[in-house]
């Protein structure tokens, strides 16, 4: 089935080979399978494909991977809206 | 595009794993910690650990060996808290549980104290020899917590020290659900404990193989789902809170009838009953068949298409004399309505970031308010003529 795909060019996730070291640990920790190691390096295979979930900037020892988590659930942000809350968040 | 290998058949039940749940910060407002707090502490262990077989001893006492098979207490419970009630109250008292005959050796499990995430992993675990260490999540799903850091790096931290996993298991290595990362610094959990993590599958449903492979998740065990089936079971969840606005309607609707207007008619009525529907139930299982990204243009779109059905069906358009007002507020309420709810969605799915959401709203409201604004200036209109 085909991936499915929200808005393009959104993402705040931003990688910086020249710190990777080629762990694997974003390989494993994404729940989209964006990242791929290549012999000594990650690589992403598409931005857009990217949730902000925040699991391979969190993993990754090198800190290599930077991208601002946060859910991405139009509820949350309204009720974060209403609250002034910084970060949006569920409760 | 890599590995877009059809899997229907294989397609599990949302992992509660994950989101299942999902509906979760991805979510419904249950789970959102809309409800109130209110003797939230007040009972782990409601029916008091029916699940529990038996007590095994280690060298730090006693531990629960629990169940791999559901009781009639366990579906029932998932039942409720599928459809929201006492959500978020479903919860399992954290520490440390052993599976089967649990040995020094055996690997250790890490789940949330959500009640629905636990069973399903100790459900997969049949047979198997392992110990499942709880977080406290405060009751809320891996993924959800992940996110707000509950099921996060200090919490793992703390419960290891708690449990004193060290002396009763002989190895040094921790199974987390792959949906628990965004919360968890594995490397700094081995800095701290000398436990080393290995994500494992995104759905307890494969956590066996994922042992049996040596600890090895293959690519379709670390990529989030979200077909057909899943959409379909999580508008199921959705639909209890469309429902709310339902019943909000109705009841709107029978006190303008008693106040003598006669709205309660089907016909004024099935309108904003479709719009509801559309908004909360068809655009999320139709998502990938609708064209564009946006949700709430996808809800906009089927909403405008029902408007129109709607306003032909009645004859409300030209020539038709004096009802174009009424026409108007179908063709404007109706889609900000299936707009709103479609949008709404988001938060279910499963591919939608922060950022795209954001920048979704900042188009979408202000057009839903916009329209809807108007359709219910349009709406008074026609009220007041009806008089």
């Amino acid at each position: 089935m085909k991936e499915p795909r929200h808005l393009k060019n959104v993402t705040t996730l931003a990688y910086d080979p020249d710190l990777c070291t080629g762990c694997g640990m974003c390989a494993e920790v994404c729940p989209h399978t964006i990242f791929w190691i290549d012999g000594k390096k990650a690589r992403l295979r598409d931005r857009d494909l990217c949730m902000e979930c925040g699991a391979c900037a969190k993993n990754c020892p090198f800190g290599a991977i930077t991208v601002r988590p946060g859910v991405g659930c139009a509820w949350a942000i309204l009720i974060s809206e209403i609250k002034g809350r910084e970060v949006p968040s569920c409760g | 595009m890599v590995d877009t290998k059809k899997d229907r058949d294989r397609s599990p039940e949302l992992g509660e794993e994950g989101r299942g749940s999902q509906t979760s910060c991805e979510c419904g407002p249950e789970c959102c910690g809309w409800t109130s707090d209110k003797a939230k502490e007040a009972s782990y262990f409601r029916e008091a650990g029916h699940w529990i077989e038996r007590r095994i001893e280690s060298p730090v006492g006693e531990i629960p060996v629990v169940r791999t098979r559901f009781s009639r207490q366990d579906i029932l419970g998932k039942v409720k808290a599928r459809f929201g009630f006492g959500r978020m109250n479903y919860k399992v008292r954290p520490g440390l549980y052993a599976v089967g005959n649990a040995a020094p050796g055996s690997p250790v499990l890490v789940s949330a104290n959500y009640k629905l995430s636990f069973d399903s992993l100790r459900r997969e675990l049949a047979g198997l020899d392992a110990w499942i260490l709880v977080l406290d999540t405060k009751g809320i799903n891996v993924w959800c917590a992940a996110g707000k850091g509950t099921f996060g790096t200090e919490e793992l931290v703390r419960r290891i020290e708690d449990t004193v996993l060290s002396r009763v298991v002989s190895h040094r290595v921790l199974i987390l659900p792959q949906l628990g990362a965004p919360g968890v610094a594995s490397h700094a959990i081995t800095r701290q404990t000398h436990f080393k993590v290995i994500y494992g599958p995104v759905r307890a449903a494969d956590v066996k193989n994922f042992l049996a492979a040596g600890m090895k998740a293959t690519p379709e065990m670390r990529r989030v789902k979200f077909g057909l089936r899943e959409r379909f079971v999580l508008t199921a969840i959705e639909l209890t809170n469309p429902f709310k606005y339902l019943v909000i309607v109705t009841a709107v609707l029978w006190i303008l009838s008693l106040l003598g207007l006669h709205l309660l008619s089907w016909k004024a009525w099935y309108p904003y009953l479709g719009a509801i529907l559309i908004g909360g139930f068809l655009v999320p299982v139709l998502l990938p068949w609708i064209p564009g990204r946006a949700f709430a243009w996808k809800g906009w779109l089927l909403g405008m298409l029902w408007a129109g059905f709607v306003n032909i069906h009645q004859g409300l358009l030209p020539p038709a004399p004096n009802t174009w007002q009424l026409a108007a507020v179908h063709f404007l309420l109706l889609p900000a309505i299936s707009a709103f709810l479609a949008m709404g969605f988001t938060g279910s799915s499963t591919y939608t970031s922060l950022s795209g959401v954001l920048k979704e709203m900042r188009y979408a409201v202000p057009v839903i308010l916009a329209s809807a604004s108007v359709g219910i200036v349009f709406l008074a209109v026609v009220l007041i003529r009806a008089l």
